[in-house]
């Protein structure tokens, strides 16, 4: 074969596959809407985390801000640490509310940021102190039978 | 001979498995002359050639190729030497993935910094001088036995080689093709002041365009001389070659148990 | 008796089989000491990437495009008893990228390209061409076999991708266009999921891995060949079988250390 015949199959078969990794990277992957590189680290400590796992979501007002990191027990609070990493671009501020939330009724977990009114903005390594957890499907269906079952038995007496 | 020698090989021994395959060769290949190996198939011929290359270390002796001990180089030391050396494989051995062009340049690409327009003019020269100019663009596979074995010709000369070494270069080709080749040999050994080197047991074209000729059977060397002067000797062996005689010292039957008892025959 | 020698047959093959491993460990490090030539000419490397890349696209994108689109079938089937339709994108995607892109594509490689290798190389070898290169003062590794192994280990990647992203078109094709899956969530689900480091770049890494892998068994099985038809056919089986099972065996180690945290 001519040599440039050969050369022109070859770089359309290196551009196609780069081309096939671009828009992996791009339209698959999050390269595209979230630089990973950019970011600061804050954690926070729950009392229950539910089925929250690393590289959950991390979100303020909807909006995808970072990821979880890593999740271990502390053994001196018996109280899970949650590690986040947050993009640069978004600060918030020292007062931030972190909460566990759910996507639909059996989706996937992920922290919800809700900013306080301080002045002062998180830095690197700070801890996030208000939190809430996760709710735990069986703890809020136990909570609705007792409440039920102290109610006045209405059904039953008509 | 008064000619100084290239090649001397003294004293070689070479064992393998424990089996020996050469024993105390000697040979003297002297510079511009056309020196024939002959023997039966598997006699160490082709062993002897893989000596001279380097390719194999010897049990006891040397090869001495212009001046160096083949066997005390380093890897280095011997791919040099092995660049003032050719050799023509049994079937050519061109490469298969090369049009025929590419293949006479391809060490003219490897080992020289020639610009693409010399090698042209080399390449279309060495082809010429096998008759082949025609043939560049064809692919190793389109050619016939014996064109093939005038490419892998113009390329063991492509950097003009002082040694040649020609293991069965008459091997499964046609008379015609045969002819030709013998001449070539002779021919371009003259016209380069190469030293050639034929490992051959076709006799009969052998004996017409060489200088001298080494008879080895088992390992050894039975007979040496020139053409004339074997074709005149009687000793069995070498008659028994020549004239292609079936049986003679060389057996017609492989050895084995008796005839009778291999057939259960009751004596 | 028959015991002890059904256990000396096992413990001759063992070590019959770390001897070969282990020359095929240093032909490995020879064609990496070697690869400087072909490097610096790199029209080698281009020709032999014709080859084995060029010659693959079609089994690749062909087979790609079916796998996805199977997926998209299977995937939406399952899904559905969930009422998660809408998570196909990310099925698709993820099982592409991390598992089957690399994989099969690495596979697919094994028996086009690296059984065409060897048996290239095993034919080079019977016919004298490596002994002849090696008389003209030419290493044959540096010059037949370095080229081919980075060849190999270029298109590699290039083929996984280009799998992967085939086959979440054929994916695409079934679950949007065919079953009628909504498109926006097809694909933001999907972008939300899938982790460009953890997924995509260890995809890459996988697929570095195989082609490494393949193509240094493949060179490696025809270059060790017997000269001989029955040896280079049999070594032609064996690169296949060989590199087949050193996939798999691979792609579970490396999905455990890489995915295990997540």
């Amino acid at each position: 074969m001519e040599r440039t015949t050969l050369d022109l199959w070859v770089g359309m078969f290196v551009v196609a596959g780069i081309g096939a990794l671009v828009m992996l990277a791009m339209k698959v992957g999050n390269l595209g809407t979230y630089n990973v590189s950019e970011t600061y680290q804050v954690h926070a400590y729950f009392s229950n985390i539910g089925g929250l796992k690393p590289k959950a979501s991390i979100r303020s007002a909807g909006v995808l801000v970072g990821r979880v990191t890593s999740i271990s027990l502390d053994t001196e609070r018996y109280e899970a640490n949650v590690v986040m990493s947050v993009d640069k671009r978004y600060q918030f501020p020292k007062d931030t509310f972190a909460n566990i939330l759910t996507s639909g009724l059996l989706g996937e977990q992920y922290i919800g940021l809700v900013p306080g009114g301080e002045t002062e903005m998180i830095k690197d390594g700070d801890l996030l102190k208000q939190t809430q957890s996760a709710m735990v499907l069986e703890d809020l269906i136990s909570k609705f039978m007792y409440s039920k079952a102290s109610e006045p038995a209405k059904e039953e007496s008509k | 001979m008064p000619a100084p020698a290239l090649v001397e090989i003294r004293d070689l021994n070479f064992t393998y498995d424990k089996r020996p395959v050469l024993q105390g060769i000697n040979m003297t290949f002297p510079k511009g002359k056309l020196v024939a190996i002959m023997g039966l198939s598997g006699c160490g011929k082709t062993t002897l050639l893989r000596h001279i290359g380097g390719a194999l270390k010897p049990t006891r002796g040397y090869v001495k190729f212009d001046g160096q001990v083949m066997h005390e180089l380093d890897a280095k030391g011997l791919y040099l030497m092995r660049r003032k050396m050719g050799m023509l494989f049994q079937f050519g051995a061109l490469f298969t993935d090369m049009s025929v062009y590419d293949n006479v340049a391809f060490q003219m690409r490897e080992h020289t910094d020639l610009s693409e327009e010399m090698i042209h003019n080399l390449v279309v020269m060495k082809l010429n001088a096998v008759g082949l100019r025609g043939a560049q663009h064809m692919m190793p596979s389109e050619l016939s036995g014996g064109m093939a074995r005038r490419v892998a010709l113009a390329r063991t000369m492509a950097l003009d080689p002082m040694l040649v070494m020609y293991d069965e270069p008459f091997a499964g080709l046609d008379p015609i093709s045969m002819t030709v080749i013998g001449d070539l040999i002779r021919s371009l050994n003259d016209a380069l002041g190469a030293t050639s080197i034929i490992v051959t047991h076709d006799i009969q074209e052998s004996l017409k365009i060489v200088d001298y000729v080494y008879f080895m059977a088992n390992g050894v060397i039975v007979a040496e001389g020139t053409p004339d002067e074997l074709r005149a000797c009687d000793t069995d062996f070498v008659r028994q070659f020549v004239h292609g005689e079936m049986d003679g010292p060389v057996p017609f039957h492989y050895p084995g148990v008796d005839y009778r008892q291999a057939l259960n025959l009751r004596a | 008796m028959a015991v002890v020698k059904t256990i000396s047959a096992i413990g001759h093959r063992i070590v019959d089989t770390v001897w070969r491993i282990g020359v095929a460990a240093r032909f490995f490090f020879l064609t990496l000491l070697y690869s400087g030539n072909c490097l610096r000419r790199f029209h080698l490397v281009i020709k032999e990437l014709f080859s084995t890349g060029v010659m693959s696209l079609i089994i690749i994108i062909v087979a790609g495009l079916f796998v996805g689109m199977v997926l998209g079938l299977q995937g939406y089937e399952t899904l559905k008893r969930y009422g998660s339709e809408s998570a196909l994108g990310v099925m698709v995607a993820l099982g592409l990228v991390r598992e089957l892109g690399p994989v099969m594509a690495a596979l697919l490689f094994a028996s086009r390209a690296g059984s065409a290798m060897t048996a290239e190389i095993g034919l080079m070898k019977a016919t004298e061409q490596i002994s002849a290169m090696e008389m003209m003062a030419v290493n044959p590794i540096a010059r037949i076999v370095a080229p081919r192994f980075w060849a190999g280990v270029i298109s590699m990647p290039l083929l996984a991708a280009l799998f992967s992203a085939v086959g979440i078109f054929g994916g695409y094709l079934v679950g949007v266009v065919q079953i009628g899956v909504d498109e926006g969530s097809f694909w933001s689900q999907m972008q939300a999921a899938v982790d460009f480091r953890e997924d995509i770049m260890n995809g890459i890494i996988k697929s570095v891995v195989f082609g490494t892998v393949v193509t240094v068994i493949a060179l490696f099985e025809g270059f060790d060949a017997p000269p001989t038809a029955e040896g280079v056919s049999g070594a032609t089986t064996r690169t296949v079988v060989t590199s087949s099972l050193a996939i798999l065996m691979l792609d579970f180690v490396l999905t455990a250390i890489m995915f295990r945290g997540a």
